[in-house]
């Protein structure tokens, strides 16, 4: 893997105002993203991770200027993605791509796979007209379909039949970065392997790099290199795959990697259950935005925001964002709250978070 | 996974011959066909239209020759409606009317909708301060009675029918602009519309090739439903003495000629009331059914 920086997001903030009152003011704001910082090497496979509503499809959506950012920077190949002008930025979006979620609702009805290819291609002007048929033809047979299935309309193809157009539209254009926003969360898990297994021999083969959100965390073990922890819009831990799920020191990322279900009857392994819901964006707790849930919390955290940072015995490029990971290692900072009394209220109530 | 792909392949194939492409517009008449109101609706459109084509040239009479001596002649084998108080053949009046009629209706509606659909259209695409200014302005059109606006236009730019029809057309705008605003908004949220942006797409190329027929079937609907209201108010408008001068045999015109004489010869306004009252039902029917086919909710 090369080591050359192909995006590098600084202090990206991203709000979306709330209008209200009889003008419209803006009265307050929804903080999706609130000054995140991180970098994708070329060929590399980020993930973010986190429960819904904690800013990562936001992060996703601000880096391709889907929506434009609040505040903050997005170099891309060294060019800062959020200077650009509207036009500037449309020859830009050649080598930024996206697949998203729903295959059903990110195909145009109207359109056969030929034409969304086609339109692809001729926004871009990536291949020579003449050549266009050839090439739609050689994306169908590389995305696992047949040719002659291009002149059918997107009704006619099954979900992963239809994620696999949208990964071929996505690399009509030869880019050099695909954010893959939840690109596998609507499938089944059968189709869900095949898709992965897809986007990993493209990668290979293209020298692609990939931002992959998503909230399946065996999906993330599996595709990443690194992981991206997220939390109400803030990041609270970074670090490669391995570093992250066999030694995570944010207790949010404990009690996400112990919501992954384990297939073994006899592994009872401690699961974290955390008490309540997720803040609301709008207004979100002061200090370290875990500590309304977090079974450490203290009243510094409460105040103090805390930085990502790292210790000694952590990886190189391991960081999480708490006062406290090195004692609660040790050992010598103890839960505040119970977690085990908690279990019993969580059984007899339904699950109250998706991880 | 090449096991895997055959079966998809397959399964595919099954799936495309079985619904192999029912037409947009043989599936749209088939869920027309089951209102038979709508049904009806269409047909009479249909019949008016082809007799406001051909049926000047049919009758056998002139619509404008006054005979005094026929004067209120009740309806009988040679004058099928009666005549007026001119001595004018009232059917053959409303043969010829029905171009009027029908002209002005479709004409302000299309007028109307190539004003308020772009309008809309860049309202909900947009959105911010040009969203406000749009909508604001439609909002003080709004605040009008519809036939009070058109009355005050037509005032200011003369009675005729060419002044009449940009008056109802005008009328027409906000409704258009309205229903547009709200379909941009959402088709604006669309996934696909999305995925063209990320491709670097024009905002025209997004507008005109993807949000714009999302917003066509709204549309079409509600400049069906919206003709009718057209046809009542440039009749009134006629009626009040502000559209067709005489002697054009337009139906409010003639409903107004008709009004002196409503209690000894009723039938004067009688005929061109009815005509008047079959168009407008029509097109509301017909409206109507077409509403409940358009709606992609009711699609099974």
């Amino acid at each position: 893997m090369s080591q050359k920086e192909l995006l590098k997001v600084s202090n990206l903030k991203q709000y979306f105002p709330i209008k209200g009152g009889v003008f419209g003011r803006t009265v307050n704001n929804v903080k999706a993203v609130d000054d995140i910082s991180f970098t994708i090497h070329e060929g590399e496979t980020v993930s973010v991770v986190g429960e819904s509503g904690c800013g990562k499809s936001t992060t996703g959506r601000a880096i391709l200027k889907l929506d434009n950012p609040t505040d903050g920077t997005i170099e891309f190949d060294g060019v800062n993605l959020v200077d650009l002008n509207k036009k500037e930025m449309r020859k830009m979006r050649k080598d930024l791509q996206i697949i998203f979620q729903d295959p059903y609702a990110s195909l145009n009805p109207r359109q056969t796979v030929r034409d969304t290819l086609n339109e692809a291609m001729e926004i871009q002007n990536v291949v020579p007209r003449k050549e266009r048929n050839d090439r739609i033809a050689e994306l169908m047979e590389t995305v696992g379909l047949q040719a002659h299935q291009a002149d059918n309309f997107p009704h006619e193809f099954s979900g992963g039949q239809r994620q696999r157009i949208g990964i071929a539209r996505a690399l009509s254009v030869n880019p050099k970065l695909i954010v893959c926003d939840e690109a596998v969360s609507a499938l089944d898990v059968s189709i869900q392997a095949q898709i992965l297994n897809l986007l990993k021999k493209f990668q290979k083969e293209m020298n692609l790099t990939y931002l992959f959100i998503s909230h399946d965390l065996g999906v993330v073990r599996h595709i990443s290199d690194r992981v991206i922890v997220m939390y109400l819009g803030k990041i609270v831990e970074i670090g490669d795959k391995k570093s992250i799920f066999e030694n995570p020191q944010h207790p949010y990322t404990k009690a996400l990697l112990s919501a992954i279900p384990v297939p073994d009857p006899d592994n009872k392994k401690e699961r974290i259950f955390l008490q309540g819901d997720v803040p609301s964006p709008i207004d979100p707790p002061t200090g370290c935005r875990f500590h309304t849930r977090c079974p450490f919390a203290t009243d510094r955290c409460k105040q103090e925001t805390p930085e990502l940072r790292s210790t000694g015995y952590m990886e190189e490029g391991h960081q999480a964002a708490c006062h406290y990971m090195e004692l609660i290692e040790s050992g010598e900072h103890q839960p505040t709250r119970e977690t085990s009394d908690i279990r019993k209220m969580a059984e007899a109530e339904p699950e109250p978070e998706q991880v | 996974m090449a096991n895997q792909n055959i079966e998809e392949h397959s399964e595919m194939e099954i799936q495309s011959k079985e619904k192999k492409k029912v037409s947009g517009w043989r599936d749209f008449y088939r869920r027309l066909k089951k209102n038979k109101a709508a049904l009806i609706g269409f047909y009479t459109i249909v019949f008016l239209t082809i007799v406001a084509i051909v049926g000047p040239f049919m009758t056998s009479m002139d619509p404008d020759k006054v005979d005094v001596v026929n004067r209120f002649s009740p309806p009988s084998a040679d004058n099928w409606f009666g005549t007026d108080h001119m001595g004018r053949d009232i059917f053959t009046r409303i043969i010829h009317g029905m171009k009027y009629t029908l002209g002005i209706g479709f004409a302000s509606v299309i007028l109307g909708a190539l004003m308020g659909v772009p309008l809309g259209i860049f309202a909900g695409y947009y959105g911010g301060k040009i969203d406000t200014v749009i909508m604001r302005l439609i909002d003080i059109l709004l605040a009008f009675p519809g036939i009070l606006l058109a009355l005050a236009i037509v005032s200011i730019l003369g009675g005729s029918l060419v002044n009449v029809t940009i008056a109802v057309a005008i009328y027409a705008i906000p409704g258009f602009a309205r229903i547009v605003r709200g379909s941009t908004l959402a088709a604006k949220k669309l996934e696909y519309v999305d995925a063209i942006r990320a491709l670097g797409a024009s905002d025209n190329r997004i507008i005109f090739k993807h949000i714009l027929p999302n917003v066509s079937s709204p549309v079409i609907v509600n400049a069906t439903l919206y003709i009718a209201s057209a046809i009542l108010t440039a009749a009134g408008l006629s009626f009040l003495g502000m559209g067709a001068q005489p002697p054009t045999p337009e139906w409010g015109a003639m409903l107004n000629d008709g009004r002196g004489y409503i209690f000894d010869s009723s039938y004067i306004a009688f005929f061109p009331g009815v005509a008047i009252v079959i168009v407008v039902l029509a097109f509301n029917i017909f409206g109507d059914g077409l509403r409940d086919a358009l709606d992609p909710k009711s699609r099974n």
